[in-house]
């Protein structure tokens, strides 16, 4: 089957809704899809963080977060929360990088449950990587 | 075999933004069985087109695409 790779470098929060509306369109169109959650991006998937990143540009000290937040709402835009669910629900893979637990001291326990799937390194994503259809960094 | 009444699968997906649509299409998709319909209605411009694509990827039958004031309704079979 054809399949997505997307790496989630980054945690901001424009970001992370990226990675998971094209997950859930990967999966959504048919294709497999696993997102590596690494540096900045894994912190997200720790308890209660998911929609605690900074927008990438205009934060304004939180701000323009704010006022981004209210248009998205007033637009009926799902939430991060909502789209991480549908993304499990529909298949999608969440793979937590295991270095990036090491430096950041974070365990499997930090995390949701039932959200990781898998702790990988390099190796796991060249692999998937190399099957997929599309890969991503973001 | 008895033949059995098919009312099919409806899923609302007005006012829904993006990905939604695409995404309740899938679950409906997952959910239906071999030869159900699936129908979706929905106000997102672009999923109007994406839904049709999305189910041509999968190999399935579109079956309709319509739109009335706004609302369009997409038919799929599984």
């Amino acid at each position: 089957m054809a399949k997505a790779t997307i790496i989630l470098h980054s945690g901001d929060y424009d970001k992370v809704y990226s990675a998971l509306i094209l997950g859930n369109g990967a999966l959504a169109m048919g294709m497999d899809c696993s997102i590596y959650f690494t540096f900045w991006g894994l912190q997200r998937l720790k308890k209660g963080q998911l929609s605690k990143g900074r927008l990438s540009n205009m934060h304004m000290l939180g701000l323009g977060k704010w006022m981004i937040k209210r248009r998205m709402k007033a637009k009926n835009v799902a939430s991060l929360e909502r789209l991480l669910k549908d993304y499990k629900e529909l298949g999608g893979k969440v793979i937590a990088c295991d270095m990036t637990m090491d430096i950041m001291g974070c365990k499997l326990e930090d995390f949701e449950p039932g959200i990781v799937d898998e702790c990988g390194a390099v190796g796991t994503y060249i692999k998937e990587a190399r099957e997929s259809d599309i890969t991503l960094f973001i | 075999m008895t033949p059995t009444k098919d009312i099919g699968i409806t899923v609302d997906c007005r006012s829904e933004n993006c990905p939604i649509p695409l995404i309740e299409t899938r679950k409906a998709i997952n959910a239906a069985k071999p030869g159900q319909v699936i129908t979706v209605i929905g106000t997102h411009p672009s999923s109007k087109k994406e839904i049709p694509m999305a189910a041509e990827a999968m190999r399935l039958k579109v079956l309709e695409v319509s739109e009335t004031d706004g609302v369009w309704k997409i038919r799929i079979q599984r």
